[in-house]
């Protein structure tokens, strides 16, 4: 675990207060065994992403080669790398759900919201993202909109949440 | 003067309960926000302490609170949500609740409700014990993790207490073992840990600390995924108060005796809930699975000999070491002793959590509890067991909830969830499902599990659009056995089984075209 990169690639760093933010972090999570989750979960919790230009910095705080660090974020669905949305909508994609017509509910998704998974709206408002059950299987088929998980979402009650988050802006 | 209840559970909450405690609150009413009862189909259920007992309302939305409240004043059974006293409702009486006994009674993160319940009873037991007591205990009450493997507890137990933690590691892992929680309770149709931690959450806590006392832990992590943001907020709170009891830290309750409790949040990765891989995960890697030998018992947590074990084998210890090996071990049948928290979900009108010893059957279950689909269809298949598990045809459904009989027809119960399918269901779309979910979840450090599921789908698409539909039928029954027989886990180890069910069981559904 002690891997020091052979050939050091010049450091890019992404803005002042990203780099301000990282540091802090760090100073905290450094000294946690297997801190590195917990570390990127604080990281994604406050700038809503990890940026690129952040793995040089946690690969030196935590004594951890580049590629770890990147190998670690590239693993995980949660972890991103780019600005989302400003609400993460989740569409449960596993049998449960699936046996209610999650499916319908996903093809109706895409096609209203315009997007793919993994995509973003134009507006900025909405990034959607598959999840594979949260855990509400009695109640199919469940969407989360950011922490909060619905039950029983059929189309219109899928429209409704949506409404809503746009007109609260 | 009246209390009110109104859950503070992932379903209940998905369901619309906020919005009937804040109804209750604008009228002067604070509610307890209580765990759930696990039954599902009747959330939002709002309680009222009356004098014939608990009674209930459900399911409750905001608007129906004005007419609840005139009927508590008149005729409360004359309200057209009335369900008399919850603890007689037949779905939940005929239970047979160790593990939910204190589901939904009281505020979750209230110490004084969970030791009026009878809390703390089984950690005060352990306390008065040696480490081999302990295991022993575990050891005689026949309990067997519930995470799916179904290992003997007690065998695992004792395995760690025998290990000796190495010396020779670096600080902070010098000497010590660790209990783990395996929390990442990924599969579809399952929510009996949820419960257990939004419901009960002093109960996983007791058992974790009981684990850590017989075994010679001092440090504990529940990992717990990152799809439960409420079981997190709640273990936090429960964690934070237990510590300032001092049930938790320590010298705990005076004993000399210490036992540290951390959650960590997984991030996304369903393998995570395989535990050599969570372990990987805790150790802040990427979440690839370990080849075993050495046991995670042996060689653990930063190398160190580690408790893997599912928040239910973790929460049934405590009720073992209050109420005693024997009168656990009464329960069940064969060599599966004890309780099991079933999980019916999917299409189904009563939807739940349904604890009861092994040995009923998939029909009771999904009839007698169930009472058929939520579309009104008649049932066609039964998963049991999770993205991993079999899909049964009726022909099976009688077959007993019991590890041996299960494996003996090709299928596993694993940790317990069942999910129903109705008449419209495509089996073959259902088997193309479990390939592609392989595909996104395999951490791809063996070939069959990683390219065999990619090589699935492939083939699967094939079949369906009749291109030598025969000769490829054989190649899919191969690679599912190369799989099965050449994955380093369960992930791709397993994932042959719902294809090959719907293969055998389901054959019309691949031949449409």
């Amino acid at each position: 675990m002690h891997k020091k990169p052979i050939y050091k690639m010049p450091i890019t760093e992404g803005s002042p207060l990203h780099s301000e933010t990282i540091e802090r972090l760090l100073t905290s999570y450094k000294i946690m065994p297997g801190g590195l989750l917990p570390l990127l979960h604080a990281i994604q919790s406050e700038i809503g992403y990890i940026p690129k230009t952040s793995v040089s910095s946690i690969a030196r705080g935590l004594n951890l080669s580049r590629a770890d660090v990147h190998g670690v974020i590239s693993f995980y669905h949660d972890f991103k790398t780019q600005p989302v949305g400003r609400h993460r909508v989740q569409i449960c994609r596993a049998e449960a759900c699936q046996s209610m017509g999650s499916r319908q509910l996903e093809e109706h998704a895409h096609r209203t919201l315009a997007i793919d998974y993994h995509q973003t709206t134009a507006d900025g408002q909405i990034t959607l993202e598959p999840v594979y059950c949260l855990g509400n299987c009695a109640c199919s088929p469940s969407v989360r909109i950011d922490d909060d998980v619905y039950a029983r979402v059929d189309t219109q009650r899928f429209d409704t949440l949506i409404a809503a988050l746009t007109s609260t802006q | 003067m009246r209390r009110f209840y109104i859950p503070q559970d992932t379903t209940a909450l998905a369901l619309g309960a906020d919005a009937v405690a804040t109804a209750l609150c604008a009228l002067g009413i604070e509610p307890i926000r209580n765990g759930s009862r696990g039954l599902f189909w009747l959330e939002p259920l709002l309680e009222i302490d009356s004098v014939a007992g608990r009674i209930g309302f459900g399911p409750v939305g905001a608007k129906d609170i004005k007419s609840i409240l005139e009927a508590l004043d008149s005729n409360p059974s004359e309200h057209p949500l009335f369900l008399g006293a919850v603890n007689e409702i037949p779905y939940l009486k005929s239970q047979q609740r160790l593990t939910y006994a204190r589901a939904g009674l009281g505020d979750p993160v209230c110490l004084d409700t969970y030791r009026q319940l009878k809390g703390f009873i089984g950690l005060e037991n352990a306390l008065a014990m040696s480490p081999q007591q302990i295991v022993d205990e575990v050891a005689q009450s026949g309990l067997r993790g519930r995470g799916g493997a179904a290992f003997p507890a007690g065998i695992k137990w004792q395995t760690v207490l025998d290990a000796p933690a190495n010396d020779t590691s670096s600080a902070p892992h010098k000497g010590q073992k660790y209990i783990v929680c395996n929390a990442d309770e990924g599969d579809s149709g399952t929510f009996a840990d949820r419960l257990v931690m939004e419901a009960d959450p002093y109960q996983l806590i007791e058992g974790m600390a009981i684990a850590g006392l017989a075994v010679g832990a001092t440090q504990g992590y529940i990992y717990l995924r990152s799809e439960y943001p409420v079981a997190y907020r709640l273990l936090n709170t429960a964690i934070q108060r237990a510590q300032q009891a001092n049930l938790l830290g320590h010298n705990i309750a005076g004993s000399n005796k210490d036992f540290h409790l951390e959650v960590r949040l997984g991030a996304g990765a369903y393998i995570c809930g395989e535990e050599t891989s969570l372990l990987e995960s805790l150790e802040g890697k990427r979440g690839m699975v370990r080849a075993k030998p050495p046991l995670p018992a042996i060689e653990g947590l930063f190398g160190q000999p580690t408790v893997v074990n599912n928040v239910l084998t973790l929460a049934a210890v405590s009720s073992i070491l209050e109420r005693g090996a024997a009168a656990y071990k009464n329960y069940g049948m064969g060599r599966s002793r004890g309780t099991l928290a079933i999980q019916l979900g999917g299409n189904i009108k009563r939807g739940g959590l349904i604890e009861l010893a092994f040995g009923v059957t998939l029909r009771e279950i999904i009839e007698e509890y169930g009472q058929g689909t939520y579309s009104g269809l008649p049932v066609r298949a039964i998963q049991v067991g999770g993205p991993l598990g079999a899909f049964l045809p009726e022909a099976q459904w009688d077959t007993p909830l019991d590890y041996e009989a299960f494996s003996a027809i090709g299928a596993m119960i694993g940790h317990g969830g069942i999910v129903v399918f109705d008449d419209s269901a495509d089996m073959a779309a259902q088997a193309r499902f479990a390939m592609e979910f392989c595909v996104a979840e395999s951490c791809g450090k063996c070939t069959p599990c990683r390219i065999g599921a990619v090589r699935g789908v492939e083939v699967i698409d094939r079949i369906l659009a009749n291109e030598n539909r025969e000769e490829n039928v054989i190649l899919l029954h191969d690679l599912c056995d190369t799989m099965e027989l050449g994955s380093l886990c369960a992930m791709g180890g397993l994932t042959p089984y719902p294809v090959r069910s719907a293969l055998t069981h389901f054959p019309t559904d691949f031949n449409r075209r």
